[in-house]
């Protein structure tokens, strides 16, 4: 019988350690999940060289048949208004203004509105653009662009209607926190193309999501998978600079003496994850130089940055969008975005639907067009899958805060029964349009779809069947959908 | 195509490869069995657990056929059939439909048929007479096991025995023991958690008498570090942080529970006594102040659940998900079983019902907290210096303020948590006329209701939010003070009882400062403003409502504290006295949110949630254990202390075995269960199933419960002590190390990491307990404000926050402390590599090691030496040396050919190549520190 290598069991005790036991399940009764199924390649005869074998982010291949290899999602948090943006609803600019109707409200929850609220109708100008004849708002200049490479999902829902929860919900697949994010499990599934660069990263603007680092955490799996979180402005990625004083080649030369004693210390103890560690040292010398230069987008042509809007030097969600580009062109397997500052209360002038909202279009809406045309341009969107969309909607009522239904400026409150995202490129429809609600923008009326369903369909389109890609934890096989979604079959190309 | 196939084709080498030992345990433990019966644990259930159970058990009880429990599979079926008819195969529907040869009726439906070999077994257990038999885990340890005798003479004690015996059975012998260095600083690093000091390193590598090593042991066992060594595992299962988790992610005062954690296992208090404290503290009868203290402090294990203060979020939801998280976490933790699956369904696999966990849940549903902002129930107590001041005000005042007739004088007791000394400074400060309230300190508020400036202000996020406070006594209260901050005026009335009882109280409170009225996060200028407060009398439930004026932004009013005034008071009328009870009101008291029972006509009542939803619920139930664990012999178990006791009583089989195996763990690398955190029918088997039992019974009996002991026996013996050099034949035979042929060896803990780099290098701060610190934080750059003093203390003492965890932490796998965890994952990834190579806590570390060389050494090879043998207790190899010089001679030719090209014409004199260079000094401790060697224990 065929043993195992020193290095094959290096990966396996790195990789495995918390899955053994799911491994055996699986070896024994031939049931399992598909990363570790994938994750036996690297026990198969033929010593391939070391540092592949030994690292638990080798690219893998899917069992299903993948039509993208790695996925963009730009979450804007805070939840932007979906009746201000793509759901054009002309009822309900007859009812502004008008009390709610009680039915509407009998048994629901909001966060902030009591009693009976107003109707609040579209603050923008809807027109419709591309072949598709999607509509799309005044608020928009450059998305028309590009609007016959989108499919809208219309009819989005979801359960929790505070932030958080709701972010984790939607990046996680629970309310509560502890569970593995999406980009996790798709690292955790695919590993990544490119070693010298972590597998999933993520790129922030405005401020840190409300949910905070959980919401790229890896939960229960290996925190080798969690999301890597790369700054535009100081060290990209933590620790990635050396020292003052220990230049590049000082570097190499100190990995190169660790690197020499550690193998002295393995021809001595014979422990096989000595050789891991060596080859992680070399790793981390190769992400030394690669994440750096990845990062920097002052090498970016000037008309491109101008394309994008983006400043260098500056922290943006354009500048944000010209690093994904990057990023992805180097073989990332999941590149978030995460965009801080749509919370459209009406609180204040900056939060309302109206002009507040409209600004805030105008810093994501050129640099999303330029992405998604360079992207295409670059031969990289058909492959790539690309998801937008906050982690809820907004009522189609004005929130009424103070009591009386005249906020100086219009808002609208957390709404989880509503809300619109689209999706672009790898395995989608482009220029389609799922799900529809009802003429307020209350209620999907056709083709709901649930944020489960939107996570399952990512991972269909990467490859998965989601009730298949699963990771045991206190006695219970987890998975992202946890035990519900849908794979959205009527938008896959 | 292929890659099924490709899986099938590479099955024979997983198990050739990795499967050899656990498959070896499983016959050895089938040949303690030599009876010819039927085992049903050893040969029924793991088919029925492999190919069954999934549509036939707790999940799905697909034909209404059940194997989880033998009265529902001896029940009739769906079909009118019975599955199962003991002593009778052939009349067993089951039979019938194993051998089927319909598709539609043969099972398991659409998978492969059973074996011959299984069916037949399931036969001849049938015939026999259908025994079901608990799994192993559920049957108490026997108490009359005793090691084996196996002659070695390098067994040291009763744990030798076993694993030697097992090595003999698998043709393995034992290693010999680790050479002194490697062994000092493996039981040090285990011990403490901190490489042994120098003082502790030359006593031991000088003395040559036999119990040198039973002397250092019992030094480690000691030191004051052991205790924190030792948290560091119980606060991950306590999930233990210093923020309440979610949005706002809040800080949390509950470090003196960390405190309480350390202590406990320094004094090596019992395991029984630290079990019951830390879940019925609060119910443990005491007339000592300080003991209800501490048990009190004790039961925030379980205030360490997360909670939610997002504005709108609804409270009651979130106690429910702190409740059921303590039903898992105190099943994880004590049973090693896991739970999670019970909350929404029965067991899919293990003897365990849905209503179950609702009976266990109903013995925490009645405790006060209620996922409030501030907290509530907390305990408030004092430093040392503080504790004696405030007691010798109290003195003082006490002598000139008479006692009311409203204060009675009981002794303190668990169920008055106050009674203790801040309880008497409250009674004293409202007796002497000193009546101010925190805002934030309400006893509950609608809920809109929001904290601000680190929890020390109140903000309302709708019109008309109020907030309330209870017994407040309003007798010859004539006015009131707000202290607050606001840029619009708003109006602030005060009704008693109920939001909307009566009025006593209405003022228009105007701006403290200009500005933009929605800019609510810059209001920083605070003020004060007084309203009458009509006469009224009596204690009352105090509410703080909030009604705009002009207009509502998104707030209204930050308000920080108000004050009532008494007509009358003491202190209006003595100035020192006034002095003295401030004085008194502004020593700052230590918050720590606690475990406290409702009273009794007050207690809640539990239902079954179904499908796990708080909002669904189901029939109403009684605290209880589950059955499959055996009924307690003391009948009933009422409440959390009965539960404790249980949990800790001689006919509980799992305690002991689940904790044992944690230690085992900690030290050896793996547990003798290798999933600590599962003992049930699906977890790891035992791979010492007597030596687990063994030292269960050690533990408990002989041990009497002491940690100190039983880990004392696991350091002293001979398979801990081996050393850890692998052959490439045990390498194959054993990859895992599960049999012990070979010492433990593993990288070290995050914490042990860090520990490490600032002990070697003379940087550490050993002080003990005390509130959590920030040391430098690249992520967070309000941490760089810390004390100088605070920046190098143990990792256990950093602040846990926890959606944005101390990233060296999480990189070296420490969990994000949400949920209770039992094992770390070991992994090894090049962002650790990053960090011990240029995060500032180790680049300092290498910068002061180099120092310490540079002073110690007299030449070159001496200062490289010295660094290395201060991480590693031993003088490094020729080889590694000579590596050690040619990385400092490289570094030191580019430091030269740098200063050279700097300093331009001035060619570097002979005398600065023979100065030490510490630049290239450091970045050769910065390598010593990277090695995998002190990576590794």
């Amino acid at each position: 019988m065929k043993r195992l290598t020193h290095s094959d069991e290096a990966l396996f005790n790195q990789a495995t350690f918390n899955t053994r036991r799911h491994f055996l399940k699986q070896c024994t009764s031939g049931l399992g999940s598909l990363a570790l199924l994938s994750l036996l390649d690297s026990c198969g005869p033929g010593n391939t060289q070391l540092s592949k074998n030994e690292n638990p982010l080798k690219p893998l291949s899917p069992l299903g048949s993948p039509k993208a290899k790695r996925v963009l999602f730009m979450h804007m948090e805070g939840a932007p208004s979906q009746l201000e943006l793509f759901d054009y609803k002309p009822e309900l600019a007859k009812l502004d203004g008008q009390l709610c109707p009680p039915s509407l409200l009998e048994g629901k929850r909001f966060a902030f509105i009591k009693g009976v609220p107003k109707m609040l109708g579209p603050q923008a100008c809807f027109a419709q653009h591309g072949q598709s004849g999607a509509w799309l708002s005044d608020y928009f200049e450059h998305l028309p662009k590009v609007v016959d490479e989108l499919t809208f999902l219309k009819a989005m829902h979801t359960d929790e209607f505070n932030h958080a929860p709701a972010q984790l919900y939607m990046h996680t697949g629970s309310p509560r926190l502890g569970r593995p994010s999406i980009g996790s499990w798709v690292t955790y599934g695919l590993g990544s193309e490119n070693q010298n660069l972590p597998g999933f990263v993520v790129l922030v603007s405005g401020s840190e999501p409300s949910a905070g680092k959980s919401v790229w955490g890896s939960g229960f799996l290996p925190t080798v998978y969690q999301g890597v979180q790369c700054r535009s402005m100081g060290e990209p990625v933590l620790y990635i600079k050396n020292p003052a004083g220990v230049s590049d080649s000082l570097r190499r030369k100190s990995i190169e003496t660790i690197n020499k004693i550690n193998e002295l210390e393995h021809q001595e103890i014979g422990d096989p994850e000595i050789l891991s560690r060596i080859s992680q040292y070399e790793l981390a010398y190769r992400m030394q130089s690669e994440v750096p230069d990845t990062m920097n987008i002052t090498d970016e042509p000037q008309w491109v940055q101008e394309w994008y809007g983006a400043i260098p030097g500056k922290s943006s969600f354009a500048n944000n969008c010209l690093l994904a580009r990057k990023l992805l062109e180097k073989g990332v397997r999941f590149v978030q975005l995460f965009d801080r500052r749509w919370d459209s209360h009406g609180t204040d002038e900056g939060s309302g639907v109206g002009e507040g909202l409209r600004r805030n279009i105008r810093t994501i809406d050129k640099p999303i067009a330029a992405l998604l045309q360079d992207l295409k341009q670059r031969g990289l969107l058909e492959d790539t899958l690309v998801v937008w969309g906050g982690e809820f909607g907004r009522t189609p009522m004005m929130e009424n805060r103070a009591g009386d239904n005249d906020s100086p400026f219009k808002g609208r409150d957390h709404h989880i029964d509503a809300f619109t995202m689209w999706m672009a490129g790898g395995g989608i429809k482009a220029g389609y349009s799922h799900g529809e609600t009802d003429e307020v923008g209350y209620y999907g009326i056709k083709h709901k779809t649930h944020i489960h369903d939107l996570q399952a369909t990512i991972l269909h389109v990467l490859g998965f069947d989601h009730e298949k890609l699963i990771f045991p934890f206190q006695g219970r096989n987890f998975r992202l959908t946890d035990v519900h979604g849908n794979v959205i079959r009527d938008i896959l190309a | 195509m292929t890659q099924v196939s490709r899986v099938r084709f590479m099955k024979p080498h997983w198990i050739g490869g990795l499967l050899v030992a656990v498959v070896m345990a499983a016959c050895s433990v089938g040949s303690l069995f030599k009876d010819e019966k039927v085992s049903y644990n050893q040969q029924i259930r793991p088919i029925f657990n492999t190919k069954c159970i999934t549509c036939h058990g707790g999940i799905k009880k697909s034909g209404n056929f059940s194997l989880l429990f033998r009265e529902e599979a001896l029940a009739k079926a769906k079909s009118g059939k019975y599955a199962i008819v003991p002593g009778h195969a052939d009349e067993s529907e089951l039979i019938k439909r194993l051998v089927s040869s319909d598709p539609e009726l043969r099972m398991p439906l659409e998978h492969p048929p059973l074996s011959d070999t299984e069916v037949g077994l399931i036969k001849k257990w049938i015939n026999q007479g259908a025994a079901w038999e608990d799994h192993w885990a559920y049957i108490a340890p026997d108490r009359s096991i005793t090691p084996p005798s196996v002659g070695d003479p390098f067994a040291k004690n009763g744990i030798d025995h076993f694993i030697f015996q097992r090595l003999q059975q698998e043709g393995l012998a034992p290693s010999p023991e680790a050479d002194k260095a490697t062994l000092l600083r493996r039981v040090s690093l285990d011990l403490t958690g901190l490489p042994p000091t120098p003082e502790q390193a030359t006593d031991f590598l000088n003395d040559t008498s036999p119990d040198a090593y039973p002397k250092l042991v019992d030094k480690l066992l000691k030191s004051p570090h052991f205790g924190e060594r030792w948290a560091s595992m119980w606060l991950d299962l306590a999930r233990y942080a210093d923020s309440k988790g979610y949005e706002k992610d809040l800080e949390r005062s509950i470090w003196r529970y960390r405190d309480w954690v350390i202590n406990a296992f320094n004094r090596d208090m019992p395991f029984d006594q630290f079990t019951v404290e830390q879940l019925a503290g609060d119910l443990l009868p005491s007339q000592d102040a300080k003991t209800i203290e501490n048990r009190l402090i004790a039961t925030a294990f379980h205030r360490n659940t997360m909670s939610n203060d997002e504005g709108g979020t609804n409270d009651e939801e979130f106690r429910n998900m702190a409740l059921i998280d303590r039903v898992s976490t105190t099943w994880e933790v004590w049973q090693g079983t896991t739970m999670g699956c019970v909350q929404c369904h029965s067991h899919p696999y293990d003897p365990i019902r849905h209503e179950e966990f609702y009976k266990f849940l109903a013995f925490f549903n009645n405790s006060q907290d209620s996922d409030l902002y501030n907290e509530k129930p907390k305990l408030y107590t004092f430093t040392p210096d503080n504790e004696r001041e405030v007691n010798r005000l109290i003195a003082w005042i006490r002598q000139r303020v008479p006692a009311s007739p409203m204060t009675k004088s009981t002794g303190p007791t668990a169920q008055q948590p106050l009674a203790g000394i801040d309880k008497q400074r409250h009674t004293l400060l409202n007796e002497a006329g000193f009546r101010k309230f925190e805002a934030e300190d309400f006893d509950s508020t609608s809920r809109h209701i929001e904290l601000f400036d680190n929890q020390t202000t109140i903000m309302q996020t709708t019109e008309g939010a109020f907030c309330a406070y209870n017994d407040v006594d309003l007798t010859d209260v004539t006015a009131i003070t707000y202290r607050y901050t606001t840029s619009f005026s708003s109006f602030i009335e005060l009704h008693i009882d109920r939001p909307d009882g009566p009025l006593i109280s209405r003022i228009k409170i105007p701006a403290t400062q200009e500005g933009e009225p929605g800019a609510w996060s810059r209001w920083k200028t605070f003020g004060t403003f007084g309203a009458p407060v009509q006469k009224t009398t009596g204690q009352h439930t105090l509410y703080l409502v909030f009604r705009k004026d002009q207009e509502f932004r998104s707030d209204l009013v930050h308000v920080d504290s108000f004050e009532l005034q008494v007509a009358n008071a003491p202190i209006s009328h003595n100035p020192a006295l006034r002095d003295s009870v401030y004085r008194l009101a502004g020593i700052p008291a230590i918050s720590t949110p606690i475990i406290m029972e409702r009273p009794v006509h007050r207690s809640r009542k539990t239902n079954v949630f179904i499908r796990g939803n708080w909002l669904t619920k189901g029939q109403p139930v009684q605290p209880g254990v589950p059955h499959s664990l055996g009924k307690p012999a003391s009948g009933v178990l009422k409440n959390r202390l009965d539960l404790a006791r249980w949990l800790v009583s001689r006919e509980n089989p799992l305690t002991a075995r689940v904790m044992v195996n944690r230690f085992w763990e900690q030290l050896f690398g793996y547990g003798l269960v290798e999933t600590l955190e599962d003992f049930g029918t699906m977890g790891a088997k035992p791979t010492h199933p007597e030596l687990l039992d063994w030292l269960a019974v050690q533990f408990q009996d002989q041990h009497q419960w002491s940690v100190k002991k039983i880990i004392r026996d696991m350091v002293l013996s001979a398979s801990y002590r081996q050393s850890a050099i692998v052959s490439p034949e045990l390498l194959k035979k054993d990859p895992r190390n599960l049999l012990l042929a070979r010492g433990p060896r593993v990288r070290l803990s995050a914490e042990q990491i860090r520990d490490q780099a600032l002990a070697v290098s003379g940087l550490l701060n050993q002080e003990i307990n005390g509130p959590s610190v920030r040391p430098f934080n690249p992520t967070n750059g309000s941490w760089k404000d810390e004390k100088p003093e605070n920046r190098h203390r143990r990792a256990l003492y950093t602040f846990w926050q926890r959606t944005n965890p101390y990233p060296s932490m999480v990189t070296f796998d420490s969990p994000q402390r949400n949920l209770c965890v039992s094992r770390r994952v070991r992994t090894n990834t090049p962002l650790q590599a990053l960090t011990t190579l240029n995060d500032t806590v180790y680049t300092e570390a290498a910068e002061h090691l180099a120092q310490f060389m540079d002073q110690r050494g007299r030449n070159l090879n001496e200062k490289l030496s010295i660094g290395y043998q201060k991480v590693m207790f031993k003088k490094p190899s020729e080889a590694k040396l000579v590596l050690l010089q040619q990385l400092y001679s490289e570094a030191q030719n580019i430091h030269q050919s740098d200063v050279a090209k700097r300093t331009l014409a001035r060619a570097p004199s002979a005398r600065a190549s023979q100065k030490t260079d510490v630049p290239a000094l450091t970045l050769v401790a910065n390598a010593l520190l990277n090695l995998d060697e002190t990576l590794t224990k």
